[in-house]
């Protein structure tokens, strides 16, 4: 399973919004692994992966957020660079549009993580895995 | 055809010819009496040099001076009452949130014909003695809980009179008492039916049937979405406490405008920048002459309500005339870089908008050199939310565009998180303006 859930709360821009929504993850004893937030001037979007997207939405939800969760893929590369070029040259040359992108670093370092939000899923894995790049299950991304 | 129902059929059905003489004749005499009884009165006749055996009919009513709120005000608390306190049996008040609010005063015969025409308005929705009638209008100085409360008890039905507020306890007695009837403010039909929703209530299958909805002005298309959420008919119920209280005006079942009840209440309307009568059918503002009530009779009482007047015969076989919803009101009226807005008009555009909610806030401003700004905050409802900015933001721009279409106004549209607009449990507070142009009201 290469698609992994990655959850997306509605935020308006209100002093302690973050802080109720990072509170009622940390109450349920929740564990972020990756987030970005995109915003306007009136409300921000923020983005989670977590160890458990399931129970997040769920305690999000009831806390009063609005919550919705999306498909996105995990891609491993080695922190050096170059390596995200090639993995978004793999996506350009079969014409695979980027929704949005964010990245984050592995514990050991030696690794990065790329988040891809994008409209073509299958085809977008098909041209990764025929460059031999490697998409992380979402067993893997939950545990990581 | 809707099936018809009445309470009072000669009065409700009266031969138009009998119907402007009984008018006519209840005009002269209620002149004559507030001429001989109320001070404020005599000197707005003798001002216009008007006497009252000139007031032969109907086809003098416009030589009469109008009455406004402010001739209440500045009479505060009884001195427009034309009886003395001991034949007073009831008082209420209006809401006021401008300065001092308004008395009124009924005589026993005042909450007779009250009874009378609230009996009218529920009988019209089809309410019979059967009916189990929950007044969630509020109980107390305001005119909505008292008044439906009588009038449902004239029919024989079962009032539970449970006041507004409490949702869960309101949707508990409903039921599990099996109300038929329900009576409140149409937000708040909208927030019982979003709470029923949320506690799991199947309306499909329960009693309910009917709603009489008023006290506050509300849009077509506000009546189908409580219609859908809550299964039932939604009848709009009109009325204002210097006249009477609710029961001014109501509508059958047909739900094609409201009957004015012309036996007790004459309705003109006026040009309100001229004060002018303008003929059956166009717009204005509606102008009420009471010709039945004994302890605070009005004259042309200005209601400041814009609406007009079906002369039209209805379906339902009532010779009343029938008055379209109100529109809005000549004073909540906002003008934003000179175009006028009602705000019922932007929940008409909303609520034709998938992913939008009922609630909605109208904030006007005006920073320093610039010009007026109408700042429209929607709630996004779970269903509409999506992780792709460029959907919200086309979501955005529908709003606007749409808005544009119908007002000709560009207006700024603001997402908000689902239920951070206050529900109503009385009266939905819909627009905060922070220019501050009535500031001196």
């Amino acid at each position: 399973m290469n698609k992994v859930n990655q959850i997306s709360v509605f935020l308006e821009n209100k002093s302690g919004r973050l802080a109720q929504l990072t509170r009622t993850l940390a109450n349920h004893k929740i564990n972020i692994r990756a987030l970005c937030i995109a915003e306007t001037i009136d409300y921000g979007v923020l983005r989670l992966i977590v160890n458990d997207p399931q129970a997040t939405r769920t305690a999000l939800t009831n806390a009063g957020f609005t919550v919705t969760s999306t498909e996105v893929l995990v891609v491993q590369m080695p922190d050096r660079p170059g390596a995200l070029a090639e993995v978004v040259d793999a996506l350009a040359s079969q014409g695979i549009n980027i929704e949005y992108v964010y990245a984050f670093v592995a514990r050991s370092g030696e690794d990065a993580f790329v988040v891809f939000r994008l409209e073509q899923m299958a085809a977008a894995i098909k041209a990764l895995s025929a460059r031999g790049i490697r998409i992380l299950s979402s067993e893997e991304v939950y545990s990581i | 055809m809707a099936p018809a129902y009445y309470w009072d059929k000669p009065a409700e059905c009266m031969d138009l010819h009998r119907l402007r003489e009984l008018q006519s004749e209840r005009l002269r005499s209620i002149v004559a009496y507030c001429y001989q009884r109320i001070p404020t009165y005599r000197q707005k006749l003798d001002a216009v040099g008007l006497r009252p055996e000139q007031v032969r009919g109907i086809q003098d009513l416009h030589r009469v001076p109008f009455t406004v709120k402010s001739d209440l005000r500045d009479t505060y608390p009884f001195g427009m009452f034309a009886v003395p306190m001991d034949e007073v049996v009831r008082i209420h008040a209006s809401s006021g949130t401008t300065g001092r609010q308004i008395v009124v005063g009924y005589t026993a015969a005042d909450i007779d014909t009250w009874q009378q025409v609230i009996a009218r308005t529920l009988a019209a929705a089809g309410t019979t003695y059967r009916d189990l009638v929950q007044v969630s209008y509020g109980y107390g100085l305001f005119t909505g809980g008292l008044g439906l409360h009588y009038g449902a008890e004239r029919i024989g039905a079962t009032v539970i009179p449970t006041s507004g507020g409490q949702t869960k306890r309101q949707l508990q007695v409903l039921q599990d008492f099996g109300t038929s009837v329900l009576c409140c403010t149409p937000s708040y039909a909208l927030v019982i039916g979003e709470v029923g929703r949320e506690m799991g209530v199947d309306f499909a299958h329960l009693p309910l049937r009917v709603g009489c909805f008023g006290a506050e002005p509300w849009s077509e298309s506000m009546r189908r979405e409580i219609e859908q959420k809550l299964c039932i008919d939604a009848c709009d119920i009109y009325g204002l406490s210097e006249i009477i209280g609710p029961g001014v005006s109501y509508e059958c079942l047909e739900k094609a405008g409201l009957h004015i009840n012309e036996d007790h209440f004459l309705p003109e309307i006026i040009n309100p920048e001229t004060g002018e009568p303008v003929p059956d059918g166009e717009l204005g503002e509606l102008v009420i002459t009471t010709l039945t009530k004994e302890a605070l009779p009005m004259l042309r009482y200005r209601t400041r309500d814009l609406t007009r007047l079906h002369p039209e015969p209805c379906a339902c076989g009532r010779t009343f005339r029938r008055m379209v919803r109100i529109t809005g009101r000549s004073d909540d009226m906002l003008i934003i870089r000179g175009v006028n807005v009602f705000p019922s008009q932007i929940e008409s555009v909303l609520m034709q908008i998938d992913g939008t909610t009922e609630n909605y806030l109208l904030v006007v401003d005006r920073q320093p050199g610039k010009m007026d700004e109408l700042e429209v905050w929607v709630e996004v409802s779970q269903e509409v939310f999506s992780d792709e900015m460029k959907r919200l933001e086309m979501l955005t721009k529908k709003v606007i565009e749409e808005i544009e279409s119908v007002l000709g106004l560009s207006v700024r549209v603001k997402l908000v998180e689902p239920k951070t607009i206050a529900r109503s449990e009385g009266k939905a507070k819909r627009v905060v303006d922070r220019r501050e142009l009535f500031k001196n009201e």
